[in-house]
């Protein structure tokens, strides 16, 4: 759909990281029995990845999957196939108990970019950044609203969070980088 | 400020994740109950000085809700068990019992 | 007169002169220097007037514990008042004021009240203003507000900026002196991950000022060495400037970074909070020297003697030119021994011990220094700076023996550990009889989540008063904090000091013991809050026995130093006026924080713009272009009205009512809150969540239905729509829709659990657009697509379907009495959806409408709002809503509740509307009045309002409100009492609460 557009439009911020909004991307949630084969058959036909295990986030060639909950994945696709992903995972799964919704345009997605990108996001969710490698994903909160996030690799972070807040959580990554706020 | 495991994700929590939910294994009472059963199910609530089972929802990460066996005195947390159950786990029970003899265990 | 030595001082740089600013005098001072160096270094021994009697005041400390010294630092919107300047590091262009007094700081008017010091003792406030009632408002408020605080509010802006971080490690080292040193070369050589924060900006703490040796080194050449070995190692960090500010439950510490308090304007945040989460503590926080009670203990230039060999060695500042040395213990001879090498005068060491023969006391004698055992100070002679002392038996009543000249008085009364850190998660003190100290009980420790201890004490924290045992007791803690954090064991041996031998100290509460009344009443305590000797004894007197009370009636220990000083002396005071042990009357419980915090730091990253997140739709910067005047929703941020040029909020809403009314409206509804239930229990699970039947919902249909809790209150309402075989989509209110999902979720996942249901909230998956009005079809049609006709797509049905090129929902739903569609499109096409609307409804009379027009047209066909006609008390039952409650139902949520005795009670209040006589509006919240009185002489109330708005349609006030027996009493009328001072009363009939369109004939077209 040519007049769709992401929350923030691509905005970013160039500050001792770099953050910028992802722009319109696709995100699917599939909730159903993780261990069930159905499940597991759906993911890697719509994605190409592999069932990602507690706390991981696994990729494949038409995208990346999260666990998000003991019944709960995040697929993070291409915008454009979203509905169509939706469809065909809806029917891989046929008569499986399973729910599988677009929710592409109820997210914004930032990626902070540098050597300090967990650092930055140590300033405003408890978890702890540091042990947080590419392969892994972690849902908590930034200030005061829930975000997941996880590494593409060493130096750059990928925060989602919600559409509405879309605002809020930019100001907050773009106060976090100001130049001046390095810790180390 | 505490920080329990959330028994779903394998993380320890900050407080600050997570929703308390009060007491927790409360035995839902509907239509056709006793007026008396009804009142114990909404209004009546255990308050122990030392070991408590308590309901947490881990609310900004997985979203699942959980129980935790802690003491209300010293917040040492014995262990977190995942929601789906009507009575804590006995192996979790006999670790606390054990600890504290003098606890009058689950009832 | 205070003033710097030619030579001397190890933390300042005298190549870097820094120019400051203090009541408006120019002065200098040198890189590295505090606020209170620079200042005595310039002769200002007056630095503020007291909080109560306003007498002179200056520094007592050097450190965090100052009491006194407290100043309105920096101008316009970097002003912060009550700063201590022995924790200000000086900087060039610093500005700091005095406060607490006027007109100024040499001539304080307020000072009337010393001499009236008789007259306000322990617990004055609460004896004096207690009658009459009145006097408190208009006489006793006023003078009290005018004379009491400290430094000034600031009036402008904090422009500067903080944040927050989160930091997780296996060993905080809490204080950077060499017991914190020690134990953090343990646990960095146990590979375990280290944080060590020290509170001042540079290592080593005070070990440097008392001298000795370190492993054969000079202590500042080891301290040297071991920060370059720490810094050498990738696991351990170390900060500076960074005051550990509290320790919490489960391992969490706050630490206070002070950034940039001494570059203001840089560019850095000012404050940062680190809220750390460690496995285990290991506070090396030294320990704070005690004050002396003698009579005039707190004229200016009278110190704490480690203050005064600090200033001395550490920043070549001299307090006085003649010091007088005040001891009950062997460490006030290194400030006598440390003037006289500085080559100042020191005529006497005054030590309360009826002998002195430890060998620091000799070597005191051999440098040719009088030292006299057994005595003790009479009282300090001086106004606004010590003139001399009067000398007496230390065992007396306090007859003076002589009379010695002086400028200065170093006064040492032993040594506390800071027990703060240890304390604040409960970890227990127990009295040490030897050094008359609490210190930490280490079998007593704080535990954590797994029950064990994660506190360990290190140093001089500990009650290890040498500095051989210090090192010895600080490097086994860094080991034992290492060893429980998982680290590994090591061998490496730790520092080691020479053990240095001492003469047992004596305690000295009083000085002298027999001092009379005259002296106690100058004897001061709290030198902050001006709580002398005789205030406590007073409590103790007036029946106060617990330490909690007598601090809370005399306000010792309760100012912004929170009695590090005070405390000790004061509880040992109480002890001995209630005629009992220190440790039975123990201690007043240690809070964070550790002094006070910036505002700044605690609110973080949460100030301007990121206060608290907002929540906008797609349409959201439409709305503000529009220059739409925006109400709050929860977090969201709605139109409330969109006034053109010249038009009041008020006209604006009628004119959109009119408009929606007879052409048509738009309204942005992305808010409201949007749930899919989905599985093969789902019906099920819908009968138990709705009071009315869901399951058998026919598909492609809609229903209203509510939520109660279990209590059986309205809670939420919405429309529900059936999507499919297994599907249904909730609406919930815009305020509604996390609470609501977690309901769901909650009940999925603790109650249900073996129900196979999934629930996903898809509420800004989609923009939501209501198209109402005469003209909705109209637009719609222009716009091609779908067939949205009366016949294909009736009242109470939804489609799925094309809108012009947009992928569209469309509910034909109404909360207006018009013809309505409720149109949701992917959000990301949301904005480009209402431009489209516009656009082509341009022709049909399109206008946007808000919030409250949307209130009104609801009010007007007689719908309830969640929020107006409920608040958490109000039954379905007592809205007229039983037609929504199913009667077949066995069980749903709230249905038991609602059958209790007083849910069903007939005397409950019930909705109606209401329309007054003369057609004004009736004024929001007002009380119907009934017969007779309550029992507490109260008028009995009949009934309130919940809604109430001028109606543009029907041109007069119209309003909902719950009425006893309203339902039965149609026609009546009520009396509405006012409340706006004008004593009139608003006649209103009541009526039906559908004032418009009663049959749906504009909604069914």
């Amino acid at each position: 759909m040519s007049n769709a557009v992401s929350a923030l439009q691509g905005a970013s911020f160039d500050g001792y990281c770099k953050v910028e909004e992802a722009g319109l991307t696709g995100m699917i949630t599939l909730r159903g029995d993780l261990a069930s084969d159905g499940v597991a058959k759906a993911v890697k036909a719509v994605t190409g990845a592999a069932m990602p295990g507690q706390g991981e986030v696994t990729e494949g060639a038409k995208g990346r999957v999260g666990w998000m909950s003991p019944d709960e994945l995040l697929l993070i696709v291409d915008h454009a196939d979203a509905a169509a992903i939706v469809e065909a995972a809806t029917a891989s799964l046929g008569d499986e108990h399973s729910l599988v919704v677009n929710v592409s345009d109820a997210r914004a997605v930032y990626r902070v970019k540098g050597a300090a990108c967990r650092e930055v996001i140590a300033k405003l969710a408890p978890a702890d950044t540091s042990v947080m490698q590419p392969g892994m994903l972690r849902r908590t909160r930034i200030a005061q609203i829930p975000a997941a996030f996880y590494l593409e690799d060493d130096e750059t972070a990928v925060l989602v969070c919600f559409r509405s807040v879309a605002q809020y959580a930019f100001d907050l990554l773009k106060d976090a980088v100001e130049p001046g706020g390095e810790v180390f | 400020m505490l920080i329990l495991e959330c028994p779903y994700c394998g993380v320890m929590a900050d407080e600050t994740d997570l929703h308390g939910g009060g007491e927790a294994h409360l035995k839902r009472f509907g239509p056709g109950s006793s007026d008396d059963d009804f009142e114990t199910y909404l209004f009546h609530r255990k308050n122990p000085k030392g070991v408590h089972f308590e309901r947490w929802r881990h609310v900004s990460g997985c979203g699942k809700w959980f129980h935790a066996a802690r003491n209300t005195m010293t917040l040492e947390v014995y262990g977190t068990y995942p929601a789906q159950t009507y009575e804590p786990p006995k192996d979790l029970v006999a670790k606390i019992k054990k600890k504290h003899p003098e606890w009058g265990g689950y009832e | 007169m205070s003033t710097r030595l030619a030579q001397g001082g190890r933390l300042i740089d005298r190549s870097k002169p820094k120019n400051f600013t203090f009541n408006g005098k120019r002065m200098k001072g040198y890189e590295g220097d505090t606020l209170a160096a620079a200042l005595l270094g310039e002769d200002q021994m007056l630095m503020g007037r007291s909080f109560k009697y306003h007498r002179p005041r200056g520094v007592v400390a050097s450190g965090a514990e100052e009491p006194n010294a407290l100043v309105n630092l920096g101008q316009g919107e970097r002003f912060e008042p009550n700063q201590r300047v022995t924790t200000t590091e000086l900087f060039d262009g610093l500005y700091a004021t005095s406060q607490n007094h006027w007109p100024s700081l040499e001539f304080d008017v307020g000072v009337v009240n010393n001499y009236a010091a008789r007259f306000l003792p322990a617990g004055f406030y609460y004896k004096t203003f207690m009658a009459p009632k009145a006097a408190w408002k208009h006489v006793f408020e006023p003078i009290i507000r005018k004379s009491a605080g400290l430094g000034q509010v600031p009036t402008e802006a904090d422009v500067d900026r903080y944040e927050h971080y989160y930091y997780h490690t296996d060993v905080v080292i809490i204080g950077g002196g060499v017991a914190g040193l020690a134990s953090a070369l343990a646990a960095g050589r146990s590979g375990a991950k280290v944080l060590m924060m020290e509170q001042t900006h540079h290592w080593g703490g005070r070990a440097a000022v008392d001298g000795g040796e370190i492993d054969g080194q000079s202590v500042d050449a080891w301290i040297d060495a071991a920060v370059a070995e720490l810094e050498g190692m990738e696991n351990v960090t170390l900060r500076t400037r960074m005051m550990a500010s509290g320790v919490y439950d489960h391992g969490y510490v706050l630490g206070y970074e002070r950034v940039a308090d001494h570059t203001p304007g840089d560019g850095r945040p000012r404050h940062r909070l680190w809220r750390i989460r460690t496995k285990q503590i290991v506070t090396a926080t030294g320990a704070i020297e005690r004050p002396l009670s003698f009579a005039g203990n707190d004229i200016p230039g009278v110190m704490l003697a480690s203050a005064v060999r600090d200033y001395a060695v550490n920043w070549g500042v001299s307090i006085g030119d003649r010091t007088v040395v005040v001891t009950n213990n062997d460490d006030g001879y290194r400030t006598a021994l440390t003037l006289k090498e500085a080559g100042m005068e020191v005529p006497a060491v005054l030590d309360a011990r009826a002998e002195a023969t430890g060998p620091l006391a000799e070597a005191a004698r051999a440098a040719g220094i009088r030292v006299e055992a057994g005595k003790a100070i009479a009282k300090v002679h001086g106004g606004k700076r010590v003139t001399g002392v009067s000398v007496c038996l230390q065992a007396g009543e306090g007859s003076t023996l002589e009379e010695i000249k002086c400028d200065a008085v170093a006064m040492s009364g032993g040594w506390s550990p800071v027990v703060h850190m240890w304390s604040h998660c409960g970890g227990k003190l127990i009295w040490d009889e030897a050094q008359a100290h609490f210190r930490p009980d280490p079998n007593r420790a704080p535990t954590s989540h797994d029950g064990e201890a994660f506190v360990v004490t290190a140093g001089t924290a500990s009650g290890a008063m040498s500095l051989a045992e210090t090192l010895e007791d600080a490097y086994a803690a860094g080991k034992a904090a290492s060893k429980a954090a998982g680290g590994k064991a090591i061998r490496k041996a730790g520092p080691k000091a020479e053990a240095e031998a001492e003469q047992p100290m004596a305690p000295v509460w009083i000085m002298p013991q027999g001092a009379g009344p005259q002296k106690r009443m100058k004897m001061w305590l709290d030198y902050q809050n001006d709580v002398k000797v005789s205030d406590v004894q007073l409590a103790a007197r007036e029946g106060y026995e617990s330490v909690e009370h007598t601090k809370r009636y005399t306000t010792l220990g309760m100012a912004t130093d929170q009695g590090k000083l005070s405390n000790i002396n004061g509880l040992a005071v109480l002890s001995d006026a209630l005629d009992q042990e220190i440790p039975t009357t123990g201690t007043t419980t240690f809070r964070p924080p550790y002094t006070p915090i910036s505002f700044g730091a605690i609110a973080g990253e949460a100030r301007h713009e990121i206060f608290q997140p907002i929540r906008r739709t797609p349409m959201h910067q439409w709305h503000e272009d529009a220059g739409a005047y925006m109400e709050p929703v929860g977090h969201w941020r709605r139109p409330y009205c969109y006034a053109k040029p010249g038009e009041t909020n008020e006209q604006a809403v009628h004119r959109e009512v009119l408009n929606t009314r007879e052409n048509l409206g738009l309204l942005d509804a992305s808010t409201l809150g949007k749930l899919i239930v989905k599985g093969p229990d789902a019906g099920k699970f819908m009968d138990m969540m709705y009071t009315n039947m869901m399951s058998n919902l026919a598909i492609g249909k809609c229903r209203y239905g509510l939520m109660c809790s279990e209590n059986g209150f309205l809670s939420d309402d919405g429309v529900v729509a059936r999507i499919d075989e297994e599907t249904w989509l909730c609406h919930t209110t815009s305020g509604g829709a996390d609470r609501i999902h977690a309901w769901m979720e909650e009940w999925l996942q603790t109650e249900w659990w073996d129900w196979k249901v999934y629930v996903a909230n898809v509420t800004e998956q989609l923009a939501q657009v209501a198209v109402v009005g005469p003209n909705a079809r109209k637009v719609l049609e222009k716009l091609g697509g779908m067939d949205l006709s009366k016949e294909t797509l009736p009242f109470m049905q939804w489609a799925d379907g094309k809108i012009g090129e947009f992928d569209a929902r469309v509910y034909r739903i109404s909360f207006s009495g018009e013809l309505s569609y409720e149109i949701a499109v992917p959000a990301s096409q949301g904005r480009a959806f209402w431009d489209a609307l516009l656009e082509a409804g341009e022709e049909f009379g399109v206008m946007p409408y808000g919030t409250e027009c949307l209130h009104i047209m609801r009010a007007e066909k007689g719908f309830i709002m969640i929020g107006d006609e409920t608040d958490g008390t109000v039954i379905p039952q007592d809205l007229g809503l039983n037609w929504a409650i199913s009667k077949k139902k066995e069980d749903f949520l709230g249905k038991r509740a609602q059958q209790r005795s007083h849910m069903t009670d007939p005397e409950r209040w019930k909705l109606v509307g209401l329309e007054t006589l003369d057609g004004s509006v009736l004024p929001d919240g007002a009380y119907a009045v009934g017969e007779g009185n309550n029992v507490h002489g109260q008028r009995n109330m009949i009934g309130r309002v919940t809604s109430t708005y001028y109606s543009p349609t029907l041109k007069k006030g119209i309003a909902m409100g719950l009425v006893l027996h309203g339902p039965d009493r149609m026609g009546e009328v009520i009396s509405f009492p006012t409340v706006d001072g004008s004593n009139t009363v608003i006649k209103a009939r009541i009526c039906d609460p559908v004032f418009y369109d009663k049959d749906g004939e504009k909604q069914n077209v």
